[in-house]
């Protein structure tokens, strides 16, 4: 019967469409369902329409849907408990009341299928419309449950609905990236995020134990992105936003308890980083992990492992790695062993460069405001910085000088490095040894910080102000280097360009006559280029 | 006679008559004003008076004022004496008489004299002309012929009229001459005291008769003498006397033009050769020095912040020295150039005037040349002319060529002609190279500039610029914005100088958008050049802005992308040759300068954030860092990320990229896809390379067909890439970490880089570099501080405070001083103003009281006499009625 139904409605359709627009006919169709059981099949119609080429059909299908079945759910007209099957439903010895119920929750459940489908449609505006519909059909369901609720330790929440939701949420071809954005005003509510959690948990292990454990850049992408849209309330009073309100034992149930919230929080997050990460996923975790992640994990020592697995890995990791386990050592009484003797390995050259040079010097300028370390060790750190200031841009260099004139001010037993007048005769080559990995054997106490002294020859005006601090003893007060952390070289320019110009613009005496003439001193230009 | 007399009371009278000195040592008059305190150092004026002086001194005035305004109170009518200064009691009255005399002469004189123009006033003696008695004292004789005339009428009118006895010895008794009267008893002396007389009076006559001759004859002397003494002015004097009016205007005109003409000054004589080059040398050492000290910055010394500082233009402005050397040089060169010329001839068209003198200027500067080098020479002209014209934008310019070279040729002093001369000169040396460059192409260029109009509007906008120079060669190009340049020179009209400035800005855009062409037109940007460096010399500071801008916008749009990507792409050709134009146009040692230190910065951020993608990026950064050690070479200040590029670079070119002694630093990697962009696909293709300049085009666009011509072009690049190297490391000998910062450098060189692979100029230049590196000093002193300066001992002298008003010092702000100043002034004022008052009240009181007096005198008088009369009629009257009744 659905199906002749089917065709007669579409050939009905081509004729309806050029009489009414589809919205006019969506909405007259729902108000006509919402009135009478007479125009049941109708609701067939507006199934139609939901698979629509067109988008805008779609989306007034979608619409129509919502209100349709809101107003259904809210009536109880949809059936309550085991579905049969629909082919069962003619034969049989039902009511005609009951034979309506069913239909519909057929109707019902034919349209959430739909609706999920459409998640991953290419249109952004159905996936949200889609998104939207479904959860307000989850939040109905929950009010008005279509299960039996027989047994009392039952909580009613749609779980399957959100569950099927997460699935398509985390798709493994797509980037949904805009889609979870949009998801995480529903994150926000407590119950929702308690089982989109639970869910995602299980839809990981479940995806990654079969592909074993290889990497899947767009699937772990979505993964990472919804659980980085998650925000752990941090007490229990903020547990107030549900989406079903659960009238019995609130208290117990499990979605309004923080403990089992941080529970199933740690238990994702440690199913999630078991596997095998994309680099690029790793450095965005570790990123986050310090203060979205380990805040919230009830347990946080967990994360050791995983945390020196990166420390270890070396270059921007360990360098990310650093602020985690710079949490785990202060907080949590984490005893690293090597640690300062790593940390000076990971000054290299490409320190200066990379992305998170700033978080790397705001968090070694924490680990060594410690007055307890030993001389020999903070010697080193501001020889190795400043022998690899020899390499650095003039905003690394406004940083990294200041920098070590703290870490001197702070341990004067280095003073020795700026001024050691007892060998102030006698010329020595230079004692340190660059290569050496352990700080104590680097031989940087005996050393002096000829790298400053050369870089008061630097070609920026600042940088070679600021290294001209060690021709003097160094003021008491520390230099802030908060803010010249994110210095870049633009803003450098641009500071010199409002640097209050003198009167004049001195110019050049010699006149140039020609482009490739040499100026200041030999024309290296003109040497080795041609004007073609 | 025609003043009142004055009325003098006794005191008057005193004063009058006695000296000033004469009362001061009169006790009576003088009143000693006790002091309290006698203060040393301290005069006092007012320890003596003379109160009775300067009563008297009161009184009078009032009298003259006061009194005189009571006299006339209530009275309507006025008296006043419109004589010539009869009020101005500053006149003295000699003066004022001499004064109302000629008045009275010119007002005489106006109207009879009007057009009698050389005719002098008339002098008077009482009245009659001194010209007159002159000529009558002339006359011989002239007094005894009135004398005798006078006797002769005397007695003519006797013997006419007959006349009466009593009349006629009148007139002789009153003369007392007569003397012929034999009748009584002293006639005979009488008549010898008259001839002794007489006799005298002829001697006299005759002595007088002689002095005549004499001062005739002398002056009839005189004037044959006056023609030997005088010859040499005689000719013009006498022509001036003889000749009529116009001759006498011309020299009259000569007269005074030499009067007027500026007064011969000393002038600077002509310097050799020698000096000429010495004060050049003592120019640019000065400069240099200024350089030197800039590049020191202020971190230094502390006297440079009191120096404040000066651009090289600047300099020269204050550079008062130059002022004599400067048009000397100048001169000569005019000189020269006014030679080269003469054989043309004053009368010729402008552009061919221009034309030649072109060439004479550049055979000038050849000749310079052997004084010193060519460019100094030009340099110096440039220079001077620039600046001078700078300074002295507000003297008249103008763009008449011809007439300016005809005055040159006449060797004209203005020096305004020569800066514009100088100028211009500089203006057009680099074409007319060209054009002696290429001696067949002259006479076309010649004819082509004709055909180019002599005047341009300043361009409005760019595209006004671009319309103005497209289709012309670049020749052409470089001669209409000199040409417009000229026409609008700021000293010709008052927007000129905005135009100009916006002119260097189109001119830059011009430059960027010649340089993205493709091909770029790399020479005629080559031929702009010049351009831009006169407009910069103009403008400094719209030059500098407009650099500036186009820096920071290019910078900005670098860093939109990083922010975006986290690397970019290098830059494009024109913002390569924006750099090197700014290291042209501005001194790139500075210790801070408001355009090449951003330019820097610019060249560092490209050098570190640009990853090198491909060969074209390749010849792009070694641009970069081309420019980079040229910013640096004359400072030799330390630049990190050149090393780094450079080492970069030659990372390239290793082949084995596993086990390496360095590392390279960002944005190059240790072994990537494009790593080997200069590793040689042949070994072989070395044995056929020459060392090539890279064409700068490259860094847009290269098309290499062939395998053998890549690799020629690695190995270019490589070669370009060690020179730059073997510069560094000659520049940075100096620094301390010299061996640190080649590290890697002499790492690489030594153990990766195929060097037996490469053609022996590069292995030569291979082991140069790493002779140089290893040749440096690696040791030496451990760091100290910088000795302290001594703390001065605290000085004891006392601290001395400039005091300018002595006395009480009552508030302690300016502004409260100064009312409590005034208000004191005001009570003194206002004390004095009501002494002055009282005594005028008194005055006049005492004026009133006379006068109640004097009435009342007067009444008394008139009653008495009344009385006295009456009386007396009384007793005319009992008189007459006694004698009446003692008739009867």
């Amino acid at each position: 019967m659905a199906a002749s139904r089917r065709c007669n409605v579409s050939s009905e359709n081509l004729t309806v469409n050029d009489v009414k627009t589809p919205k006019i006919d969506i909405n007259g169709k729902v108000d006509l369902i919402i009135q009478s059981k007479k125009h049941a099949n109708d609701v067939f119609d507006v199934l139609e329409y939901l698979q629509s080429e067109k988008e805008k059909n779609v989306v007034c299908a979608i619409d129509g849907c919502t209100k349709l079945f809101s107003t259904l759910l809210e009536r109880g007209e949809l059936y309550v408990g085991q579905l049969p099957k629909e082919e069962l439903l003619i034969g049989g010895d039902r009511s005609a009341d009951e034979k309506y119920c069913m239909f519909m929750r057929h109707r019902y459940n034919g349209c959430l299928e739909l609706l999920l489908e459409h998640i991953s449609h290419e249109s952004y505006q159905i996936k949200e419309s889609a998104l939207c519909a479904l959860m307000q059909f989850a939040s109905m369901e929950g009010k008005f449950p279509l299960q039996d609720l027989d047994w009392s330790e039952h909580y009613s929440f749609p779980r399957e609905l959100i569950q099927a939701v997460v699935e398509r949420l985390l798709s493994q071809e797509e980037d949904m990236a805009l889609l979870i954005s949009r998801f995480q005003e529903y994150l926000d509510m407590e119950d929702v995020r308690y089982y989109v959690m639970s869910s995602v948990r299980e839809n990981v292990g479940r995806v990654m134990d079969k592909t074993k454990g290889a990497v899947m850049p767009i699937y772990q992408n979505n993964v990472f992105t919804l659980l980085s849209n998650i925000n752990m309330p941090s007490q229990e009073s903020e547990l107030t936003n549900y989406l079903v309100k659960q009238e019995a034992k609130h208290e117990d149930w499990k979605a309004a308890k923080l403990k089992e919230h941080k529970r199933t929080f740690e238990r994702l997050w440690l199913g999630f980083l078991k596997y095998k990460l994309p680099s690029s996923m790793y450095k965005k975790v570790l990123v986050i992990l310090h203060d979205s992640i380990l805040p919230h994990i009830s347990n946080p020592t967990v994360m050791i492992d995983f945390l020196t697995a990166a420390y270890d890995v070396g270059g921007a990791i360990s360098l990310l790695a650093l602020n985690g386990l710079f949490v785990l050592i202060h907080q949590h009484n984490l005893d690293y062993p090597d640690f300062y003797k790593k940390l000076y390995s990971l000054l290299e050259p490409s320190v200066f460069h990379v992305k998170y040079r700033a978080r790397f010097f705001h968090l070694a300028n924490l680990f060594l405001s410690s007055t307890h370390l030993p001389v020999y060790l903070v010697a080193a750190f501001a020889k190795r910085l400043s022998r690899l200031a020899l390499t650095a841009p003039p905003a690394v260099l406004l940083m990294v000088l200041p920098f070590i004139c703290n870490l001197i001010r702070r341990h004067p037993a280095c003073r020795v490095l700026i001024h050691r007048p007892s060998g102030a005769d006698e010329a020595c080559d230079d004692p340190y040894l660059m290569e050496e990995e352990d700080p104590s054997q680097c031989h940087a106490l005996e050393s002096s910080l000829w790298e400053i002294q050369t870089l008061q020859k630097h070609y920026h005006p600042d940088v070679a102000t600021a290294a001209m601090a060690i021709n003097k003893p160094l003021s008491q007060q520390e230099d802030a280097i908060s803010e010249l952390l994110e210095l870049s070289t633009y803003e450098l320019m641009e500071r010199d360009l409002k640097h209050k110009q003198s009167k004049t613009v001195p110019l050049e005496f010699d006149p140039a006559t020609q482009l490739l003439q040499g100026s200041g001193g030999v024309g290296v230009l003109g040497l080795n280029f041609s004007l073609e | 006679m025609g003043k009142p007399p004055k009325k003098k009371n006794l005191a008057d009278k005193v004063r009058k008559t006695k000296t000033s000195t004469e009362i001061k040592n009169n006790p009576f008059e003088v009143k000693i004003n006790r002091k309290k305190f006698d203060i040393l150092g301290r005069k006092s004026k007012h320890d003596v008076g003379l109160p009775g002086v300067s009563r008297s001194k009161a009184i009078n005035k009032r009298k003259e004022t006061l009194l005189k305004e009571y006299k006339t109170k209530d009275k309507a009518n006025k008296f006043i004496d419109k004589r010539f200064g009869e009020y101005d009691t500053k006149m003295d009255p000699e003066e004022k008489i001499l004064q109302r005399f000629s008045m009275e002469r010119q007002r005489t004189q106006d109207k009879k004299d009007m057009y009698n123009l050389n005719e002098e006033e008339e002098l008077t003696h009482y009245g009659q002309s001194l010209s007159e008695m002159e000529k009558l004292n002339d006359m011989v004789d002239s007094d005894d012929d009135a004398d005798e005339k006078g006797v002769l009428s005397a007695e003519l009118t006797a013997s006419h009229f007959g006349g009466g006895g009593l009349l006629r010895r009148k007139t002789q008794g009153e003369k007392d001459n007569g003397g012929n009267q034999r009748a009584k008893s002293r006639q005979e002396l009488i008549e010898e005291l008259i001839l002794k007389s007489k006799q005298e009076k002829r001697e006299r006559q005759n002595q007088k008769e002689e002095s005549q001759v004499l001062t005739e004859k002398l002056d009839q002397d005189w004037k044959s003498i006056q023609g030997l003494l005088a010859h040499k002015n005689a000719p013009k004097a006498d022509r001036l006397e003889e000749e009529d009016k116009p001759k006498l205007d011309e020299y009259d005109m000569m007269v005074r033009e030499l009067g007027f003409e500026m007064k011969a000054q000393p002038s600077e004589k002509m310097k050799t050769p020698e000096e000429v080059a010495r004060e050049e040398r003592e120019r640019l050492q000065k400069l240099e020095a200024d350089r030197l000290r800039r590049m020191m910055g202020d971190v230094v010394e502390d006297c440079t912040k009191t120096q404040a500082h000066m651009s090289a233009d600047d300099l020269n402005d204050g550079f008062i020295l130059d002022g004599d050397e400067k048009p000397t040089l100048a001169y000569q060169v005019r000189d020269q150039a006014g030679s080269a010329l003469s054989g043309k001839g004053p009368g010729r068209l402008c552009l061919v005037g221009e034309g030649t003198k072109l060439d004479g200027k550049w055979n000038i500067n050849e000749e310079g040349a052997k004084i010193e080098g060519d460019d100094e020479e030009e340099g110096g002209e440039g220079e001077s002319g620039e600046e001078e014209s700078g300074g002295e934008e507000g003297s008249g310019e103008d763009s008449h060529s011809d007439l300016d070279s005809e005055q040159e040729s006449e060797g004209g002093e203005e020096e305004v002609e020569e800066e514009e001369k100088d100028e211009e000169e500089k203006d057009e040396v680099p074409a007319t190279k060209s054009q002696l460059s290429e001696e067949e192409r002259k006479a076309q260029a010649e004819a082509a500039k004709t055909e180019l109009p002599y005047t341009f509007k300043a361009p409005e906008s760019y595209s006004d610029l671009k319309g103005l120079l497209q289709g012309h060669p670049a020749d052409h190009q470089c001669i209409i914005l000199a040409r417009t340049q000229k026409c609008n020179h700021p000293s010709l009209a008052v927007g000129n100088k905005l135009k100009l400035q916006k002119l260097f800005g189109f001119l830059l855009e011009y430059v960027g958008e010649l340089a993205s062409r493709s091909p770029p037109e790399l020479s005629t940007i080559d031929k702009i050049i010049p351009q831009l460096y006169g407009l910069c010399q103009l403008f400094p500071e719209a030059a500098s802005k407009a650099m500036q801008t186009t820096l920071v916008d290019s910078a900005h749009r670098m860093e939109e992308v990083l922010e975006v990507k986290g690397r970019a792409a290098f830059p494009q050709l024109d913002m390569l040759i924006y750099l090197k134009i700014t290291a042209l146009l501005f001194p790139t040692s500075d210790f801070r300068h408001p355009v090449t230190t951003p330019a820097l910065l610019y060249i560092s951020q490209a050098l570190t954030k640009c990853p090198v993608m491909s060969l074209e990026d390749v010849t792009s950064g070694l641009v970069l860092c081309c420019l980079a050690v040229e910013y640096i070479s004359f400072s030799k200040r330390f630049c990190p990320e050149l090393i780094n590029f450079l080492l970069g670079v030659l990372h390239l070119a290793v082949q084995d990229k596993t086990s390496t002694g360095y590392s390279v630093v960002p944005p190059f990697r240790q072994n990537g896809k494009v790593s080997d962009l200069l590793v040689l696909s042949d070994p072989e293709s070395s044995q056929t390379w020459s060392k090539k300049t890279l064409p700068l085009s490259a860094t847009q666009t290269l098309t290499l067909t062939t395998d053998l011509d890549t690799d020629h072009y690695r190995l270019s690049a490589v070669a370009t890439c060690m020179d730059l190297l073997k510069h560094c490391s000659s520049l940075y000998r100096e620094l301390t970490s010299y061996s640190h910062i080649f590290q890697p450098i002499t790492t690489l060189l030594s153990k990766h880089l195929p060097i037996k692979t490469y053609p022996a100029a590069l292995q030569d230049l291979h082991g140069e570099i790493l002779a140089t590196i290893s040749g440096s000093l690696t040791s030496r002193p451990l760091l100290v501080f910088q000795k302290k300066k001594p703390i001065p001992l605290k000085l004891f002298t006392p601290k001395i405070v400039e005091v300018l008003d002595y006395g009480k010092k009552r508030g302690n702000t300016k502004e409260e001083r100064e009312k409590e100043r005034l208000n004191h002034k005001y009570k003194k004022e206002f004390k004095g103003a009501l002494r002055e008052i009282r005594k005028d009240t008194r005055f006049l009181a005492r004026e009133k009281l006379n006068e109640v007096m004097g009435r009342d005198a007067e009444r008394k008088r008139k009653v008495k006499e009344l009385f006295g009369s009456l009386a007396t009629q009384e007793g005319e009257w009992k008189a007459l009625k006694r004698r009446k009744n003692s008739r009867h």
